[in-house]
């Protein structure tokens, strides 16, 4: 048996599997339905857009409440395909830790900013 | 208890500098890397997204500072740049949608044949590519 605990602990795995494969799919299909309900919208306001129009989509408080289950289920999304990402090409652990966190504080930061577009319209 | 086993020879099975430019990817491998490359792309310019969204959104003033930005740049970033910028945008999530479309749907459908990753993988590519052509167009004023 190869030692897997303590300081000879191999670092890597997330929980692989069934789970993050679900969250991959639920997730990507919550945004797909987002685009989905803006692109219509769009297509089907007469005439020019403007900022009347793209304001008005997001306006109403259904809309709200949705595009910010959204954002978040986006950012977990996100979370998991980045993860992913610097699991299979950065293997030192230290560095892998260091672009975790910042992945993570990039994802919250611009998930803050965006839910408070959201919120003062 | 003495080390027994004599430490393991490593085997890596490609050298990215040599080896990946002379690999020669199928339909599906491209897109297979593009889905990854697209997604990285996207989180890398999330606060560029992120800002599209605020300006053109939050009011008239923003929307404004948002259309001049594209017609005669913003700060030192001249707007060609941010038009450049956003086309990397539009390609990265029309590629990231439809090839992640295909994969719901092989999940879906048990869709896992040779034939059918080939010939969904070429309609990824020609959809997201065309797409991001005729957009692409429409926001340099092509049309």
């Amino acid at each position: 048996m190869s030692v897997n605990y303590g300081s000879k602990r191999v670092v890597t795995g997330a929980g692989y599997g069934m789970r993050d494969w679900l969250a991959q799919r639920v997730t990507a299909a919550l945004f797909a339905l987002l685009t989905l309900i803006v692109v219509l919208q769009v297509i089907f306001t007469s005439g020019p857009l403007g900022y009347e129009g793209w304001a008005a989509i997001f306006a109403p408080q259904w809309m709200k409440a949705l595009s910010f289950a959204v954002f978040v289920a986006l950012a977990y999304h996100i979370w998991i395909g980045m993860r992913d990402i610097w699991m299979d090409y950065v293997k030192p652990a230290g560095i892998r830790l260091v672009l975790h966190v910042f992945t993570i504080v990039w994802l919250v930061a611009c998930l803050g900013w965006a839910v408070q577009v959201l919120w003062r319209l | 208890m003495p080390e027994l086993t004599p430490p393991r020879r490593e085997f890596r099975n490609i050298n990215a500098l040599n080896d990946l430019p002379t690999y020669r990817l199928p339909a599906a491998g491209w897109v297979s890397i593009l889905h990854r490359i697209s997604g990285a792309l996207m989180f890398l310019l999330l606060p560029l997204i992120v800002w599209l969204f605020d300006t053109s959104v939050s009011s008239e003033i923003s929307h404004d500072r948002f259309q001049a930005a594209f017609a005669a740049g913003i700060g030192f970033v001249p707007g060609w740049f941010l038009k450049l910028m956003v086309l990397a945008i539009i390609w990265a999530y029309l590629h990231h949608l439809i090839a992640g479309v295909r994969h719901l749907y092989m999940d879906m459908t048990h869709s896992v044949t040779k034939e059918f990753g080939k010939s969904s993988a070429v309609v990824t590519l020609v959809l997201s590519i065309g797409l991001t052509v005729v957009l692409g167009a429409k926001l340099f004023g092509l049309y």
